[in-house]
């Protein structure tokens, strides 16, 4: 076992790990994570002093109970990663792969959007518009993923202009193959591996800009939980007990830090970096 | 015989200016293997991609006559250029180490060209893609069409690269250098394939290559090719029994001929390289590498007949 095959399987655990708790939240969470009780704020985790075993993690200022949360939180981490995802990779794909086969205008036009995109600071972007549209999963996900696609397009772009012009392609088209068919299933399916190495990389960047719109109060409406959130409704409390933002911060980081070991990983086992 | 492929006056020029083909004409009839030669540069593969209508973007074609069949190739939308490729006409490229698609496997691509013209089923393809395959002499074809590229050797590949030209029953076949990058051996092997599949199924082949022991053993109809232009044009036996052209004549002289050329004597070569041919481009491109060129080189040159069906462009042919 290479240090490389341990940092990737540690990635993968944490990531498979999360994913399993995000699908079996409905019997791994203890408590409702909507329930208030208000006998019971505040309450610190298990371990610490005044803990208490019906809440292993303590609750918040509401009494709701924080294990449960953060468990659901999960799911809408890992919805709004994978939703932007793939939306952000449908943007980024279709144009990278356009502008690399045909080349000169189009090719031009892509690189001036890809420029363009670059040069829009993205909370701010993303601020304004859930600001004026009002925060709701869908407009998350989708001002995310309408934001996060230049690296798509950056990496679908030059990939394509090297495999466009190998052999294959050539005698793609000496067998009768539309321009629609190459770019599917003849180009596609050979820079997917590239594809997939980006589309980690842009889930934990996701993940992290939906939690600090979150933070910012213009992610994900209360009181759904999402992890991010959690941190924003914990900052008032923070200085008597700082669990509240410590418990979802860290698994934030886990999370992101899984996602990015697995990302790395993937891109070795592929030979994404070798190949060419 | 009616020809299948009839090319008058082509011309395929570059945005930079070159002029890769420069009017060339040619005839490959029924069941006739017509030998394309040159060396690197002479526009050979050019002349093969632009009856495909395979040029990228940059190069301009022109031509009086382009015909497959009766079908007027200059007229036709790109459409209608797509459905006939790889149906009626086929091509088999250089490298078959590139030259599959290394996502799929070898049944799956083969299958897609039947799929695509004859709008068949999935298991119809992967049929007459392992029929095909025992054909080109395939061992274990139902192994073969579940495996990957990268699992062939390159002889193996070239085999099933041309299984899959086969796929639609193509009238032309046109083979852009096909053996250039396999073993000895193995091209030997590829060359008998071509001439046996050639004689059953009564394939038009156009083959492209340098290679003159390949033209020996191939070829009916030769052309020689030199900086765009068809030099020399003649039967096999008519060119290797008397060149005309001068440079056709040093290309001979390059390779050895058992029986014919004398012991302890240096093997002739060709000082030089093509050049590169603009547009406004007049007289023999042959003349700063030919020994006998003289003034009447630079000025235009006469297409002569030497004997029946055998064509040179030079001044020194008799007229």
């Amino acid at each position: 076992m290479t240090a490389r095959s341990i940092s990737t399987g540690l990635g993968l655990f944490i990531v498979g790990a999360i994913v399993l708790i995000a699908l079996g939240a409905g019997l791994l969470a203890p408590h409702d994570p909507f329930t208030q009780d208000l006998m019971y704020r505040m309450v610190p985790p298990r371990w610490m002093d005044g803990g208490t075993s019906l809440h292993l993690l303590g609750t918040d200022q509401l009494g709701r109970d924080y294990l449960s949360r953060l468990i659901y939180g999960a799911r809408i981490s890992l919805l709004i990663g994978s939703l932007t995802v793939v939306t952000s990779g449908l943007i980024g794909t279709t144009l990278g792969i356009t502008g690399g086969y045909f080349g000169g205008r189009i090719d031009d036009a892509v690189m001036f959007a890809i420029t363009c995109r670059l040069a829009i600071p993205l909370i701010l972007v993303a601020l304004t518009v859930v600001a004026l549209v009002g925060s709701s999963l869908t407009v998350v996900v989708l001002t995310l993923g309408l934001l996060l696609w230049e690296r798509f397009a950056v990496v679908a772009r030059t990939t394509t202009m090297q495999v466009r012009n190998l052999d294959y392609i050539a005698a793609a088209r000496a067998a009768g193959a539309s321009t629609a068919h190459i770019l599917i299933k003849e180009i596609l399916p050979n820079i997917l591996t590239h594809l997939i190495v980006v589309a980690t990389l842009e889930m934990a960047l996701a993940i992290l800009l939906e939690a600090a719109l979150s933070f910012l109060g213009l992610g994900v409406p209360p009181p759904l939980p999402s992890w991010g959130l959690m941190i924003a409704e914990g900052k008032d409390y923070m200085f008597f007990s700082p669990w509240v933002i410590m418990v979802p911060g860290i698994a934030l980081f886990v999370l992101v830090f899984g996602i990015n070991l697995l990302g790395d990983g993937l891109r070795d086992l592929l030979g994404v970096s070798q190949r060419r | 015989m009616k020809p299948v492929l009839e090319i008058a006056n082509l011309r395929v020029g570059f945005s930079d200016g070159t002029a890769a083909v420069r009017g060339i004409s040619l005839n490959v009839l029924p069941g006739e293997t017509h030998c394309l030669v040159g060396e690197s540069g002479c526009g050979k593969s050019v002349t093969a991609l632009s009856v495909m209508s395979l040029l990228g973007r940059g190069a301009k074609r022109s031509a009086e006559v382009m015909r497959f069949h009766d079908r007027d190739l200059t007229r036709m939308s790109d459409r209608e250029m797509a459905r006939l490729r790889g149906d009626k006409m086929a091509m088999i490229f250089q490298e078959p180490m590139t030259s599959l698609n290394p996502a799929y496997t070898v049944g799956s691509q083969m299958a897609e060209v039947l799929e695509r013209h004859r709008h068949v089923s999935r298991a119809q393809g992967l049929d007459r893609a392992a029929a095909l395959l025992g054909h080109v002499g395939i061992t274990a074809p139902g192994m073969r069409l579940s495996q990957y590229p990268h699992q062939l050797s390159g002889g193996l590949r070239q085999r099933v690269m041309i299984a899959m030209a086969l796929m639609c029953e193509p009238e032309l076949l046109i083979a852009d250098e096909p053996t250039t990058a396999l073993d000895v051996t193995v091209q030997a092997q590829i060359l008998r394939l071509l001439q046996g599949l050639q004689r059953q199924l009564g394939l038009a082949l156009l083959l492209i290559t340098h290679d003159l022991g390949i033209v020996a053993r191939m070829a009916q109809r030769v052309s020689v090719m030199y900086a765009g232009q068809i030099v020399e044009s003649a039967t096999a036996e008519a060119l290797f029994a008397a060149p005309a052209h001068p440079y056709t004549q040093g290309l001979l002289n390059c390779v050895p001929i058992p029986g014919k050329t004398p012991r302890d004597q240096p093997l002739g070569s060709i000082p030089g390289v093509v050049p590169r041919i603009g547009a406004g481009f007049i007289g023999c491109a042959f003349r700063d590498r030919c020994t006998h060129a003289t003034t009447a080189c630079s000025g235009d040159i006469p297409r002569r007949s030497v004997a029946q069906h055998h064509e040179t462009l030079c001044t020194m042919a008799p007229s």
